[in-house]
């Protein structure tokens, strides 16, 4: 069984939180700055710019690593700034579930474009 | 003997420059949690057809929108500037207190910096 206490207990959310950093200050910029770069005025030109398979993943991708990345950080500010145990668990049960929703959301976004 | 939890008086503490650095990658990665699903809810109404594009660039051309925008502009580049800051440091570098007191006004310039072209940017 896993020890639930003990000096390697946060290695593993050190470490996804290394894993999802490396992969966001690589996306967020490269999209970012595909959009900042096309820029266009038109629906049909902003549809095409998030068309092409590679950057669907790449969105799903960056969703995926900034809800993991956000979920290990609101835990840890919730766990050193709120005490009270129910209020804290009410409070991880909304970051996580607006996380969730959100990447959910974003996968119906990515799948409807044509 | 000392009573322990020591409360200290915040007000009164001089935060050196690594622990605004600290503080501030808290601070902009709970406004960075609130920007996903805000992000996530613009990208759907734009994308939803010709007349949603068009409300979330009007509403992007708001001013209060802008300054929104603004915040989380500055949230993700003092967030990135400073995540690279840990990065570099769990390889080891950069770990002395001279460097730290260094690489965090590095950060914090380079954030204020970033903010400054994106506020040019939008306002101009």
């Amino acid at each position: 069984m896993r020890l639930p206490v003990g000096a390697r207990a946060g290695t593993g959310s050190w470490l996804v939180q290394r894993a999802s950093a490396i992969v966001l200050a690589i996306l967020i910029p490269l999209l970012a700055g595909r959009v900042l770069a096309a820029m266009p005025a038109e629906f049909a030109a902003w549809q095409a710019l998030w068309a092409p398979p590679w950057v669907r993943v790449a969105v799903l991708l960056c969703g995926v690593a900034w809800a993991m990345h956000a979920w290990i950080g609101m835990r840890d500010i919730l766990m050193d700034y709120v005490p009270a145990i129910a209020l804290r668990l009410v409070l991880y049960l909304a970051v996580g579930v607006t996380l969730a929703a959100s990447v959910a959301w974003l996968d119906v976004v990515v799948w409807r474009l044509p | 003997m000392m009573n322990r939890p020591v409360y200290l008086d915040l007000f009164r503490l001089r935060l050196p420059l690594p622990g605004w650095v600290s503080i501030l990658h808290r601070l902009s990665g709970a406004l960075l949690f609130v920007a996903l699903p805000l992000a996530v809810w613009l990208l759907a109404a734009s994308l939803s057809g010709p007349s949603g594009f068009a409300a979330v660039a009007g509403l992007l051309r708001h001013p209060a929108a802008k300054l929104v925008g603004l915040l989380f502009a500055w949230s993700f580049a003092q967030h990135f500037f400073a995540g690279l800051r840990h990065l570099m440091m769990d390889a080891h570098h950069g770990v002395t207190l001279a460097a730290a007191r260094r690489s965090s006004a590095v950060v914090l310039g380079a954030s204020a910096l970033a903010t400054l072209v994106f506020a040019a940017w939008v306002f101009a």
